[in-house]
């Protein structure tokens, strides 16, 4: 079985490790913060400028200054910072942030991703998701394997307008867990009951398969 | 010295059609909500907006484009709102797309005095197109030049008579460094008190970046994305 959304974000999960700032893109990548392994710390950044971002907030304690990056209402937790934008995206720039996690539209076996445009259909900008993958030392791209048509997303070549070239490292999706390596993505793991041979079968860019392939632990 | 104004009519009485105006914000998340209806109000139009978003529909941004006011917005995101689609489709507005810290940055750049500055944001993508590109330590970066703004318009918590800003919470956002990158700027406040009550350790601008500041009011401060979790 393919993993459902909350899985995806769940082995996601796992690569968290004590002490890291994150930055949580919008979609899967923001369930994550639903599956922080119990004895794992980490600050969340919203590129809009806030470090220490805490849950949605109670009914009745909205505050309209206190949004996510996707204009959500959230919380601070203790030890929280508001800082403006500029800073934001400097320490982004900087490398301060250990991991980013973001959807995307397609990602080829070089590390390229693409995940802003469609061409001839509105286009509704790029917010943060260039200067993040441009700059992050270490991004996860979370998303389905296949587009709705049953494409495969992981491709030898983005067809699609790129948001950023040669940044990926790591893609899970709901069929696996995958590295970019100079051959390619390389399959770590498969989804309990997804063969290999499927994902093969839906994978377009240049595939190999780890000799100590497993089954996701999700 | 006298930055204080009677309100938002006064403030923005000089505003010509054809400025380009930096407005504070993000989303409809610390909006200059006072100075937007009355430029709404007086019908100031051909506009280059550097914002980074156009508000939604009815509120913010979108209520300037409602009143097809403005020519062209430089945003970095511009989703949720039908009429901006609607004119953009017809040609009716010109839109320019940046990242989002490229956009800050360049607001940076101009409040710090730096022609310029170079970036890594958009480097392979569509956004680099025409660019000059320099190699620093290996790495190819992109000149991005600062903005150069007539009016920056910005929303703060905080003010005293000095043009000294506060901001609250994620409300800060762009703001700060629109505020500086104003070769005239206006800071609408939801408190307006005298020089020598806010605590000079815990100023985000300094008000010698503003040159006009009120207390603003009827703040509706909506929200775009109300999310919540249920109590245990």
């Amino acid at each position: 079985m393919a993993l459902t959304k909350e899985q995806i974000a769940k082995r996601i999960a796992q690569e968290l490790q004590d002490g890291f700032y994150v930055n949580l893109g919008i979609g899967i990548p923001t369930l994550v913060a639903n599956y922080i392994p119990q004895g794992v710390n980490v600050v969340l950044q919203s590129e809009n400028g806030l470090l220490g971002m805490g849950p949605f907030p109670f009914e009745g304690e909205e505050d309209a200054d206190l949004i996510n990056a996707g204009k959500q209402t959230v919380t601070t937790v203790p030890g929280s910072a508001f800082f403006d934008s500029a800073m934001s995206f400097g320490m982004i720039r900087a490398g301060k942030v250990d991991l980013t996690v973001l959807g995307a539209m397609e990602v080829a076996d070089n590390g390229d991703i693409a995940n802003w445009k469609i061409p001839k259909k509105l286009v509704k900008g790029m917010g943060g998701a260039m200067d993040l993958v441009a700059a992050a030392k270490n991004i996860i791209v979370a998303m389905q394997h296949t587009n709705p048509k049953g494409e495969s997303k992981l491709l030898p070549k983005c067809t699609l307008p790129l948001t950023g070239i040669g940044c990926i490292k790591k893609v899970v999706t709901d069929l696996g867990v995958f590295d970019i390596t100079p051959d390619g993505f390389k399959c770590l793991e498969y989804a309990p009951g997804v063969t290999i041979e499927e994902i093969k079968a839906k994978t377009a860019g240049r595939l190999v398969i780890a000799d100590d392939v497993k089954e996701m632990a999700v | 010295m006298n930055k204080v104004v009677a309100g938002a009519e006064e403030a923005i009485k000089d505003i010509p059609s054809g400025a380009t105006l930096m407005l504070g914000g993000f989303g409809l998340c610390g909006i200059p909500e006072n100075c937007i209806s009355a430029i709404v109000k007086k019908g100031i139009n051909n506009l280059t907006c550097i914002s980074n978003n156009a508000g939604v529909d009815d509120f913010g941004i979108g209520l300037m484009l409602q009143g097809r006011q403005v020519k062209k917005m430089i945003a970095s995101y511009v989703g949720e709102n039908a009429e901006f689609e609607r004119q953009l489709l017809s040609g009716e507005l010109e839109v320019d797309l940046i990242p989002q810290g490229t956009l800050a940055t360049r607001c940076m750049a101009a409040g710090y005095g730096m022609p310029a500055v170079f970036l890594l944001a958009g480097i392979g993508t569509e956004v680099a197109e025409g660019k000059e590109v320099r190699n620093f330590n290996g790495k190819d970066y992109l000149l991005e030049e600062a903005f150069d703004a007539d009016f920056a318009i910005v929303k703060a918590w905080k003010g005293d008579t000095m043009g000294n800003l506060i901001f609250k919470g994620t409300a800060r956002n762009f703001s700060p460094m629109m505020a500086m990158a104003g070769k005239i700027t206006i800071a609408e406040v939801e408190h307006l008190v005298p020089a020598g009550e806010l605590d000079p350790n815990y100023i985000h601008v300094p008000g010698i970046y503003v040159h006009r500041i009120f207390e603003g009011k009827n703040y509706e401060k909506r929200i775009e994305n109300r999310t919540v979790r249920k109590r245990m």
